[in-house]
């Protein structure tokens, strides 16, 4: 019987050998180790073999045929799936280059970047962020920030008055916040110190648009209030700010200068690693009547602001020309940073 | 304020001006106390090749009548031939002649040009060529007996100068003089100031204007002095050279006197001719309303009855006490005894009568600011000092009036100073000698020892009332370079709040989905928010810079569309822009309605687009709201549109915008919207999701169609079908909508997919089927009709 399991099995491993394709394959499979295949036919056979010793080696060889086939089943298959996925792959070449797009991100004002970049540096320095209304009572804005009513200083901010009307108040205390100053005091009306906040946020001048100017702009205002807070620690924060937001390489200074809600008062300017300063911004100890003004004793707590704009911050980063192209809302523009 | 280097030396030998360091380190100075030197101007150097020339003969040419053809000896001998268009000069006079090779103020390059075939070897010079003067109508003649060929600066006795151009801050009105800076820097520099004079002595009888004070509250002291043996006439050459190089035009030396005085000491002053004066008098009373002065400055002024006069005897109005002399009492030629006012003003008065008329003047700015009150005496002996120089026969007489009133501020002030504030303030410790011996020079007298002692506020120094002013002083005299640098540390962490973090996870996500970020104006024209369609009212500003930008916006839509059209006009369209603003309406309240409003415009797309951005916030934010298409709102597609509605809140509208909107803004795509309440999204609280265990049991999808009239919300369906599946439920999607005539008109077939699954087992086909009936009979009370598979 041996010689007919020899030929079924050869017969078997020629067509996995002429099998082309795994499909191909399994129909060999079906047809050679199936039920009706030539070895499952003979097998049945074994059973009518009555020498046992005789029946033991048809056995052993039928066994030896149906692994030997099977290997080559496995053998063949791997082969066959192997190059299907090589002709797939083949098949599904893209040149991806063809398919390179500009991103259709949108795209964050510059002055937003400005702002949050602010933020995040006074996060880094240990302040959180404070927010007020853009239209303002007269108290807040200017009153409460020691300039009462006619006081000279008041002429330099070249207020917008809103004809909003408070209930029992009058026309012409209601205006559209000149700075982000009020937010200070409001901060310290609702807040127990110690306060370490800043500002920022959108302000209004009557100032004509030019190239460096216009009506509405934003300003971020930072507010400290503690106990047994100093002039250093104003320089030495506005020291830190200045390492952390422009570089290492920058340093800055204070100089004397006035604004009605602090004194001391000081400018503060940034000098860039090439020796030449910019003006920044004002700052000062917050004056006592201010801190009053919050509803504090100056005598128990005392405290720094200071306050810059942003949109120049916006301007000098990316070389702005005009600050006016920043609010034209040109989608030209705004696509390009 | 300019202030002259050498007009500064004559209180103290500060520098030189030729010395350019010694210069950079007083404006170093001055800046470092807090006069921040905007420009150092060197003065007085002359233009290099103009020299001073003789006149030999002047000549006219008859083909060229404009010009004269000058003939000069320039000191070496030589006849050199020039033409000139101005005719002042006559042979004999010295004039400068700049040489050629001169490169001139203004630019030009002087050149050997011709006129008829015939050079010029040079030019002759105007004083306003050389920036001597503003006189251009003529050359320059210098001193005849002055020898020609040397720089004709020499002639002029024109030394080197620097002028420094300082801003002087608004709490400094002392600095509006040369004396005030003199005194600070002196201060710094440890120099001793020398007092700009000494008493002039009066003389002959008594003679007297007597004044009357009926506006007390507006004017403080008045004083006059009687000066006579006065003769108008040219300053001499050292104050009108020193008024025009601090930017003053000398006119004669009255006027010069009395500006220079108040250049020098701070103090305004006016001459009157005694002559002109009715009565001999002054009266200081308020304008009549609609009264009428014609100012010195010709202008006709229409007064109000808070405007301060200054009258005559005759009660006839000569001056704006304050602000500007009248026209008709000022000195002329012909005066010979001056009637010399000098008074101090309440600074408010004058700064609303300066503004009310719009007239700035040197006078106005210094009592705007504060004049010292007691600086007036040393102003009347200068200026009679100065005066003499061009009036030998000058008499101040005795008996001058000096009329103060009750609202005069005291001349001895004082406040506490405790050292410990002191300290704390600056974070330095100075200790009481060292803060008495900076104090000192600048007025500022320590009375006292011990932790708390009295500090006497000079008369100049108005704006120092209190103990912070005086540390601030202190700051300053120290140098706030010299101050260390701290960084306080407090038990406090910096972060943002949940709806801060909000904001920006909103930005986000919205440029993730491609929208770009606009900052329009938030003030409109005032028929703006109508054109979208937004009736209602609105707040205005009371003094816009231009009307149409006067209304404060109540919506974010007219700004987005205007720049939609921008865009659209300059061909791009399809643009999507966002923007996250204030909107600002009336309330009755101490302040209006002002609220945080998200608004996006895409534009070229339809509303489903903007539907898809709202659920992406809602997803990104974790909020929600119904689309109410049944009030679509004001402006928008009325098909095409809801409202969001959370409860009772009315968050904003979705949809597009309504096609006579468009039109209006001149937008000719379509544009999807949505405005909506941002304060309101990020209010709401921040939900921490709790974890649920991911059921292990097997999941079926089953899908259902059904068929539902369009004026029926699918959302409604949607409901229906979330309730009858209940717990059972993982996901429902519409995936799709389908209309057809096969369905009839205004009717759609909606198609969802649900994905089922039991927690607690596998779901029998049982299961499946009372979803189904459930899902049908829920379907069936909105209305839709289950359709057949």
């Amino acid at each position: 019987m041996t010689p007919d399991i020899d030929e079924a099995r050869d017969e078997a491993l020629s067509a996995i050998g002429g099998a082309e394709t795994v499909a191909d394959l399994e129909r060999v499979v079906a047809d050679h180790l199936g039920k009706r295949g030539a070895l499952a036919v003979l097998k049945k056979g074994l059973g009518a073999i009555d020498d046992p010793e005789a029946r033991r080696a048809a056995g052993a060889s039928m066994h030896a045929a149906r692994t030997t086939v099977e290997e080559a089943v496995e053998a063949r298959r791997s082969e066959l799936a192997g190059a299907e996925t090589e002709r797939r792959i083949a098949a599904e070449r893209l040149d991806l280059t063809e398919f390179r797009t500009e991103g259709s991100r949108g795209h964050l004002h510059i002055v937003t970047q400005a702002w949050q970049r602010l933020e995040d540096v006074f996060l880094g320095l240990g302040f959180s962020v404070a927010e007020g209304p853009e239209v303002e009572t007269d108290w807040h804005n200017f009153e409460a920030l020691n300039m009462g009513e006619g006081h000279p200083a008041r002429g330099e901010f070249d207020t917008l008055f809103v004809d909003h009307v408070p209930p029992g108040g009058r026309l012409g205390t209601t205006l559209l916040r000149t700075h982000t100053s009020p937010v200070q005091i409001r901060t310290m009306l609702t807040q127990e110190p110690p306060i370490y906040v800043v500002a920022p946020g959108r302000v209004f001048r009557r100032d004509t648009p030019d190239a460096t100017h216009m009506p509405v702009f934003h300003q971020i205002e930072g507010l400290v209030v503690d106990r047994g807070i100093s002039m250093t620690d104003l320089a030495g924060t506005i020291e830190a700010f200045t390492k952390a937001f422009f570089g290492a390489g920058f340093t800055s200074r204070l100089r004397p200068s006035y604004f009605p809600f602090t004194e001391p008062s000081a400018e503060f300017d940034i000098q860039r690693p090439d020796g030449s300063w910019l003006e920044l911004g004002g700052c000062g100890m917050v004056h006592p009547a201010v801190i009053r003004a919050g509803g504090l004793d100056p005598d128990e707590w005392s405290g720094f602001a200071f306050g810059f704009g942003i949109d120049r911050m916006a301007v000098m980063r990316h070389g702005v020309a005009d600050i006016r192209d920043m609010y034209v809302n040109d989608i030209r523009f705004v696509e390009q940073f | 304020m300019k202030i002259l280097l050498s007009w500064l030396n004559s209180f103290a030998d500060f520098a030189d001006p030729a010395d350019e360091a010694a210069v950079a380190s007083i404006a170093a100075d001055l800046t470092s106390l807090g006069l921040a030197v905007e420009e150092v101007i060197p003065m007085g150097l002359g233009v290099d090749g103009v020299v001073s020339a003789r006149v030999l003969r002047v000549e006219t040419h008859p083909d060229a009548a404009k010009v004269r053809r000058v003939w000069v000896d320039a000191g070496d001998g030589a006849e050199r031939h020039v033409w000139c268009g101005a005719s002042n000069m006559a042979a004999g006079d010295l004039v400068p002649l700049a040489t050629l090779g001169t490169s001139m103020p203004d630019g030009r390059l002087i050149e050997r040009r011709g006129i008829l075939g015939i050079d010029s070897e040079g030019m002759l010079c105007s004083g306003a060529e050389l920036g001597v003067d503003d006189d251009g109508s003529g050359i320059l003649l210098l001193d005849p007996t002055a020898d020609p060929g040397q720089p004709y600066t020499a002639v002029l006795g024109v030394e080197p100068d620097v002028l420094f151009d300082i801003d002087v801050t608004r709490n400094r009105p002392d600095c509006w003089s040369h004396l005030g800076v003199a005194r600070d820097l002196a201060a710094k520099r440890g120099h001793e100031l020398r007092p700009p004079s000494s008493p002039f002595a009066r003389g002959g009888e008594e003679r007297s204007v007597p004044v009357e004070i009926l506006a007390g509250e507006r004017c403080g002291r008045f004083t006059t002095t009687v000066l006579s043996g006065v003769r108008v006439t040219q300053s001499p050459a050292w104050i009108r050279r020193r008024l025009a190089a601090a930017g003053m035009r000398p006119i004669n030396n009255v006027v010069d006197v009395s500006n220079l005085v108040m250049l020098e000491l701070g103090q305004p002053n006016h001459a009157y001719d005694l002559e002109r004066l009715g009565k001999g008098a002054l009266r200081v009373r308020l304008a009549a309303e609609g009264e009428r002065l014609m100012t010195l400055d010709g202008v006709e002024r229409t007064l109000q009855s808070s405007d301060l006069l200054i009258c005559d005897g005759d009660d006839r109005p000569v001056g704006l006490g304050g602000v500007m002399g009248g026209l008709d009492s000022e000195i002329s030629e012909e005066t010979t005894t001056v009637a010399l006012e000098m008074a101090w003003f309440a600074s408010r008065g004058v700064m609303e009568t300066a503004a009310r008329h719009s007239l700035r003047s040197e006078a106005s700015a210094r009592y705007e600011r504060g004049v010292d009150p007691y600086v007036i005496d040393r102003a009347i002996d200068r200026f009679c000092d100065l005066l003499a120089e061009s009036c030998p026969d000058l008499v101040a007489h005795p008996g001058g009036a000096d009329v103060r009133s009750e609202h005069l501020p005291e001349v001895h002030r004082s406040t506490p100073l405790r050292l410990s504030v002191l300290d704390r303030v600056l974070g330095v410790v100075l200790g009481p000698a060292r803060v008495t011996e900076m104090l000192a020079p600048i007025g500022f007298d320590v009375v006292g020892d011990g932790p708390e002692v009295t500090v006497s506020l000079p008369s100049w120094r108005p704006d120092s009332t209190e103990e912070i002013d005086v540390v601030e002083e202190v700051a300053r005299l120290h140098g706030y370079e010299h101050l260390g640098r701290t960084v306080p540390r407090a038990d406090v962490f910096g972060h943002l709040t949940p709806a801060q973090q909000r904001r920006r996870a909103t930005r986000e996500v919205l440029v993730g989905l491609g929208i770009s970020e606009a900052m329009p104006s938030p003030f409109l024209a005032p028929g703006d928010l109508a054109r979208a369609g937004l009736e209602g009212d609105y707040l205005s500003i009371t003094n816009p810079l231009a009307v149409e930008e006067s209304a404060l916006r109540t919506s974010l839509r007219p700004g987005l569309l205007a720049a939609l059209a921008y865009n659209e006009s300059h061909r791009r369209d399809r643009v999507s822009l966002f923007e996250i603003g204030h909107v600002y309406p009336p309330a009755e309240a101490e302040l209006p309605d002002e609220a945080e409003v998200l608004g996006v415009v895409l534009a070229g797309r339809e509303a489903p687009a903007a539907v898809a951005v709202w659920d992406e916030l809602c997803a990104a934010l974790g909020v929600g709201a119904q689309l109410d298409q049944s009030s679509p709102g004001a402006g928008m597609h009325p098909t095409r549109s809801a409202t969001l509605r959370a409860g009772r809140d009315e968050l904003g509208v979705v949809g597009e915008i309504h096609p006579e909107v468009l039109a209006e803004f001149g937008v000719s795509e379509r544009v999807a919207v949505l405005e909506v309440r941002l304060d309101v999204l990020l209010a709401r609280g921040e939900r921490v999701p709790l974890a649920a265990p991911v059921p292990r049991t097997p999941s079926s999808d089953l899908d259902l169609a059904f068929v539902l009239d369009d004026s029926v919300p699918a959302e409604r369906l949607t409901k229906a079908l979330r309730q009858a599946a209940a717990n059972r439920l993982v996901s429902l999607e519409l995936f799709d909508v389908f209309r057809g005539e096969s369905l009839g008109p205004g009717r759609r077939s909606l198609a969802y997919r649900l994905r089922l699954q039991d927690p607690s087992g596998s779901l029998t086909e049982a299961d499946i089927s009372s979803i189904r009936d459930a899902c049908a009979s829920g379907a069936d009370r909105v209305g839709a009709v289950l359709r057949a598979q």
